[in-house]
């Protein structure tokens, strides 16, 4: 007698159950505790968060920077993907590895290279100072500039892996026939291939913004500790001043922030492939 | 006319794409390399390019204890992470891979979620959950917090692979006889054995490389690598730490080059 095999899933939800909903449950009763007591059911949290100036500028901060670093790497990202999706089967394997590379250095690594990269006498200064770009070395280190893109140099291969698979499982017949009906190369670009892998564009934006975001050890080695993000604000808050009940409660608030804009991008892929199928 | 005018199209765009590409990839791959060559100088400070090259910095981790003992740390939780994870996620991928139905889509979304959530949040809510429960973080925990993280890079991968799968060799090999087990053993586990494979790799440098979930649920004694290095980093710069950082990237990229061998990581991860 064979058993089901939907019986599988079992162990791996009873975990999650356990493990992950379960916390979560407990972190959203928490952030919906009162100040002494930590009983009675108030909003006093959320209200202490949203009345500072100094907590929301953070959460707009933090989402800004996690915009700014999906843009740049999908300027950055789809031309990797194209140019990739063109080669031989034997160059797309060299390309994909050469990208996968950094995903899978240790983020703490590839923050420390940019510390050696970013630094007052870093190579980038050098190289601004040799060929005369700027009479001293400028500041890299410390600011939002350096945080974006360092951030999208570590989240780079979220974008470009998605955009792969899209690009490569597109009929190459399609941008053909745009040309042989006499559209040049950008017009089918824009007009056929574009639009044809926006999924792809869509997915990964989705996990690039989401990793942006949340990217402590980047933020903070990076940002150093005067530019503040939510996750060193939820650790400042947890562990430095022993607060946790305002804790959770900017834990919540910035899960609803992640989520919410994940949720405006999926509903954005499915008007994108509804687009693919007319 | 017409035709001159397609050309310099065809080559405006391959030389814009081509060079945002190549700027793109340098960029990719130079800190890489700047972290190799900056672990073998022989200086007290941490210059790119090095005054002089020496192992000495490498040899110097022979004493560093305290390192060593968190490298150690990280190795085990990074092992039972990915042991569960597969055993697990392949179960999972097995239920839900040819599923339609809502609870498999349903747990499908559930699984993948710690992909998109804050895992700084996810580490805070189980530091909370544990403390409600009355027991202290340990190293049982921040495996099975690594595993809500990890596991679904298994799942992701074997699912694909499932999908690759062709029900007609199960249905054959059902009908020859064969229970499940033998089936299973026999026919599906080598066909997704590489995609398993591969989703393993990726989980055990995700939990190997994890910092958000271990600030919370690891504590002195059970200080893992990456939280001593960005502590270290933090306050101290000290070349050990290139040292460090070195040895971890040429071990990265060995493990790559046997996970590109063994699973075909890069056709995996497309």
């Amino acid at each position: 007698m064979k058993f089901r095999e939907s019986q599988l899933a079992l162990p791996l939800a009873a975990l999650f159950v356990a493990f992950f909903v379960a916390p979560l449950a407990v972190l959203i009763g928490l952030s919906l505790s009162g100040e002494p007591e930590l009983e009675a059911l108030s909003l006093q949290q959320y209200v202490k968060f949203f009345t500072d100036r100094f907590n929301y500028s953070i959460l707009w901060s933090t989402i800004l920077l996690g915009v700014k670093a999906t843009l740049v790497c999908l300027a950055f990202g789809y031309p990797i993907a194209w140019i990739c999706a063109r080669s031989s089967p034997r160059w797309q394997s060299v390309i994909v590895f050469l990208v996968i590379l950094p995903i899978l250095t240790s983020v703490v690594v590839r923050t420390f290279s940019w510390i050696v990269i970013l630094g007052r006498h870093g190579v980038l200064n050098k190289t601004v100072l040799w060929l005369g770009l700027a009479d001293e070395p400028l500041d890299l280190l410390f600011t939002e500039f350096g945080v974006v893109m360092v951030l999208a140099q570590v989240q780079l291969p979220l974008m470009v892996l998605p955009i792969l698979t899209v690009l490569s499982r597109t009929d190459p017949n399609l941008a053909d026939a745009s040309k042989a009906l006499g559209a040049g190369e950008w017009r089918t670009l824009w007009r056929i291939t574009v639009p044809l892998s926006l999924p792809g564009v869509i997915a990964g934006c989705i996990l690039t913004y989401a990793a942006c975001v949340t990217a402590f050890v980047t933020q903070t080695l990076i940002g150093g500790a005067r530019l503040i993000y939510m996750p060193l604000h939820i650790y400042q808050q947890a562990v430095g001043a022993n607060n946790w009940p305002f804790a959770a409660t900017i834990s919540v608030i910035f899960m609803v922030a992640v989520l919410l804009v994940v949720w405006v991008l999926n509903r954005l892929a499915r008007v994108s492939r509804g687009f693919t199928h007319a | 006319m017409h035709s001159r005018h397609a050309d310099w199209e065809a080559l405006s765009l391959r030389w814009v794409f081509g060079a945002l590409a190549a700027v793109a990839i340098v960029f990719l791959v130079a800190p890489s390399l700047i972290v190799i060559l900056t672990s073998f100088t022989s200086s007290y400070s941490l210059k790119f390019p090095p005054e002089g090259l020496s192992l000495r910095w490498y040899a110097a981790l022979a004493d560093a204890h305290q390192m060593q003992r968190a490298a150690w740390n990280s190795l085990l939780v990074a092992f039972w992470t990915t042991l569960i994870s597969v055993v697990l996620g392949t179960g999972g991928a097995i239920a839900i891979a040819r599923s339609r139905a809502v609870w498999a889509r349903a747990c499908d979304l559930l699984f993948m979620s710690p992909l998109l959530l804050p895992a700084l949040a996810f580490g805070f809510a189980a530091l909370v959950y544990i403390h409600l429960l009355g027991f202290q973080p340990s190293i049982p925990f921040l495996v099975l917090g690594h595993v809500i993280v990890c596991a679904p890079f298994v799942l992701r991968t074997s699912i694909a692979a499932l999908s690759q799968l062709d029900p007609a060799l199960l249905d054959a090999s059902y009908s020859l006889g064969a229970n499940w087990w033998t089936t299973f053993r026999r026919i599906t586990l080598p066909l997704i054995g590489r995609g398993v494979g591969a989703g393993a790799f990726l989980a055990f440098m995700a939990s190997f490389d994890n910092v958000p979930v271990s600030l919370f649920l690891a504590d002195a004694r059970t200080e893992v690598l990456p939280i001593h290095l960005w502590q270290q980093i933090e306050t101290n710069l000290d070349v050990r730490t290139a040292a460090v950082s070195g040895l971890i990237v040429i071990a990265t990229l060995v493990l790559m080059v046997v996970a590109e061998k063994f699973a075909g990581l890069t056709r995996q991860m497309r």
